[in-house]
């Protein structure tokens, strides 16, 4: 008969860890983000780009990239979406979560040092570049110029507009832009596109980083390759279905690519081509 | 240095065999007859073993029927994997109950049985090397996958006829087993004669050839068993040219190939279920009416099913032509990529269990004529 501590190594990959949520604070309609501290002790060596399964006891599991944080309290910015993003949203504090994790590639943040940086996120793609912005922010002199264009569906979509306010304060030249506006709107209508022929930033030296719907990085990266960007500057974050985060459960295949663990930091030149044919 | 001892078996030895693996706890699976199709079942001795039958496979076509003679491996391969038995159709990952403030992790259920394989062919112990790479051979290792799968003892069984829909030798997996078994065993029937040539693969295997105490080989038996995989070799019933495949299917992606093919595929996932490298699956929380025990569930999943590619907002791949063209360039292309083989084994399953008789031969074979069509048009535009 196996034991308690056989079952719980045996498979060790797949059984999430106790974390507490100790804050679940509301970022927009749609959004919430949740603060986890291990209940068990642990810390997480994790860095901006990858992602943790997070898993609402008996609903099910998704995987949430960081949004921020540090190894002893996690931040995860939910967008509910489904059965297991809604639970995941809806766990108050004191309640916990599973966690697995950290998994899969980072941004390639050190190799922007000493350049300009531009950044472009469409919707809830903001969540995992804010801990890159929150690491250039506390190196900013280890930095050029650095864009943030950011594009929300609406103007009642926007995230994290007090971290916006904080990083321009901080030298962080934020342009936003909504697909759709209200009345209130007084900003830039249109797709994210269109900021970066606005973004000041030297070509030679710029690294770009982007996260959102995949179209919109498509054209942000043809956008910035004429604009004489190397395809190897600039790198995106992809998404696909993942059930495992280990490389076995296939779904999050794209061409050669396991999501899960060669991404989901992805360099352009490995998505261009893949990025181009409809439906793989 | 390995026993490279070569015995001789009767089918008595063999009964003999089966007895001192179940002896040493092993539980002996092998080829069974069962509705109409040989499956791999428990069996405890050479009676349950289909003796004198064999099958017929043709695209979307397989069938038994009675061969004339005693032969107990006289077939090829069923709808039936050995990888039922490494990598479960459906299995418990782990059961927790939540106490407030830890999770509490359950007894595993899935005691430590070994299993000892009766007639493995070379095909299939390729497609178990292909499904260790995929999980022991990357950062994460499926400990539950490799615990079964170290505990296995594999008798394998060379092929000395192959079926219609074989291709093997093409892929380089067979008919000759080769390595990862523990003992090779070759029949030859020849007048009253039905002799088993044995040869161990491992040290654990001649170990067991040794307390078995048979008779060296005759000296034709050898040379019979080799005249044996030779004809197996040269009678394949399909042919796969697998000269630079992977780079020609990764320039196909937009050929106009793949909705030939959507218009017959049904997106059944009959050629995933059947295929015995293909290894993806769907994880499934449970959890009891009050909440507080949960369980995690992995089952097969075919990337021919609609939800499979589910991203928010839809599917990735909503076409049958999207779907094949993920299968097809994932096993005979990307495979290549992510695992240093390709992703199949010649076993033609999926081209005899497919219901509409699709054959990746021929569709590979349709994939490299029409690139060589369009590698020719531009040339032609040129000249105009």
């Amino acid at each position: 008969m196996a034991t308690v501590a056989e079952a719980a190594t045996r498979n060790a990959a797949l059984l999430p860890r106790p974390w507490r949520v100790v804050a679940a604070s509301r970022e927009s309609h749609d959004v919430v983000t949740l603060e986890l501290e291990s209940a068990a002790g642990e810390t997480s060596a994790w860095q901006p780009g990858q992602f943790n399964m997070l898993y609402a006891f008996g609903i099910g599991e998704v995987p949430i990239s960081f949004s921020g944080g540090d190894p002893r309290r996690l931040r995860h910015s939910i967008r509910e979406v489904g059965t297991v993003s809604r639970a995941l949203a809806g766990l108050v504090p004191g309640t916990l979560a599973g966690v697995r994790g950290p998994y899969g590639s980072a941004w390639p943040l050190d190799a922007a040092r000493g350049g300009d940086v531009v950044i472009a996120a469409g919707g809830i793609g903001l969540a995992p570049l804010k801990p890159l912005v929150e690491r250039i922010c506390a190196e900013r002199n280890d930095f050029g110029s650095v864009s943030l264009l950011y594009g929300a569906r609406t103007p009642v979509d926007r995230l994290f507009g007090a971290c916006l306010a904080d990083w321009r304060a901080q030298g962080i030249d934020v342009a936003e832009t909504v697909d759709h506006a209200d009345a209130g709107w007084t900003g830039q209508v249109g797709v994210v596109t269109t900021l970066v022929r606005r973004a000041r930033f030297d070509p030679a030296t710029t690294r770009a980083f982007l996260c959102g719907p995949e179209i919109m990085m498509r054209f942000t990266a043809l956008e910035l390759e004429r604009a004489g960007l190397a395809p190897t500057a600039i790198a995106l974050s992809m998404e696909r279905n993942m059930q495992c985060a280990l490389g076995w459960c296939g779904h999050c295949q794209l061409g050669p690519w396991f999501v899960c663990l060669d991404g989901p930091v992805f360099d352009w030149p490995r998505m261009r081509e893949l990025m181009m044919v409809r439906g793989l | 240095m390995l026993d490279p001892s070569a015995y001789e078996l009767g089918v008595t030895d063999l009964d003999r065999l089966l007895a001192l693996l179940a002896d040493d706890g092993y539980n002996c699976l092998g080829p069974t007859v069962r509705d109409g199709a040989i499956v791999y079942a428990a069996i405890a001795s050479t009676a349950d073993l289909p003796r004198g039958w064999t099958d017929e496979q043709a695209p979307g076509h397989y069938r038994l029927r009675r061969r004339g003679d005693d032969a107990l491996f006289g077939y090829n391969v069923g709808p039936q994997a050995w990888k039922q038995f490494l990598f479960p159709p459906r299995e418990r990952v782990w059961q927790m109950s939540i106490d407030g403030q830890a999770f509490v992790p359950a007894p595993d259920v899935d005691a430590a049985t070994r299993h000892a394989f009766i007639g493995v062919r070379a095909c299939e112990l390729a497609a178990i090397g292909v499904q260790d790479r995929v999980f022991g051979g990357r950062p994460f290792h499926d400990d539950a996958y490799l615990a079964r799968r170290a505990g296995a003892f594999v008798v394998a069984v060379n092929c000395v006829e192959a079926g219609g829909t074989c291709f093997c030798a093409d892929m380089g997996t067979g008919p000759a087993v080769e390595a990862g078994h523990d003992i090779a065993l070759t029949e030859v029937l020849g007048g009253d004669a039905h002799r088993f040539l044995a040869l161990a693969g491992s040290e654990r295997g001649a170990a067991l050839l040794e307390r078995l105490g048979c008779g060296p080989a005759a000296a034709d038996l050898a040379s019979r068993a080799a005249a044996g995989i030779e004809h197996a070799r040269t009678s394949m019933g399909r042919r796969l040219d697998t000269a630079g495949l992977p780079a020609l299917l990764a320039r196909s992606l937009d050929s106009p190939h793949w909705e030939t093919v959507a218009e017959r595929c049904l997106a059944c996932a009959n050629c995933t279920a059947v295929c015995p490298t293909c290894f993806c699956s769907s994880v499934e929380d449970t959890a009891d009416l009050d909440g507080g025990l949960a369980t995690r569930w992995r089952q097969w999943d075919s990337c021919f099913n609609p939800g499979f590619s589910y991203l928010h907002g839809g599917e990735v791949r909503r076409s049958t032509a999207a779907r094949y063209r993920q299968w097809l360039t994932h096993k005979l292309g990307t495979w290549h990529d992510q695992f240093g083989s390709s992703g199949c084994v010649g076993c033609g399953r999926c081209i005899s269990w497919c219901p509409v008789g699709i054959d990746i031969t021929a569709e590979a074979t349709g994939l490299r004529e029409r690139d060589a069509h369009k590698a020719e048009r531009p040339a032609a535009a040129a000249r105009t």
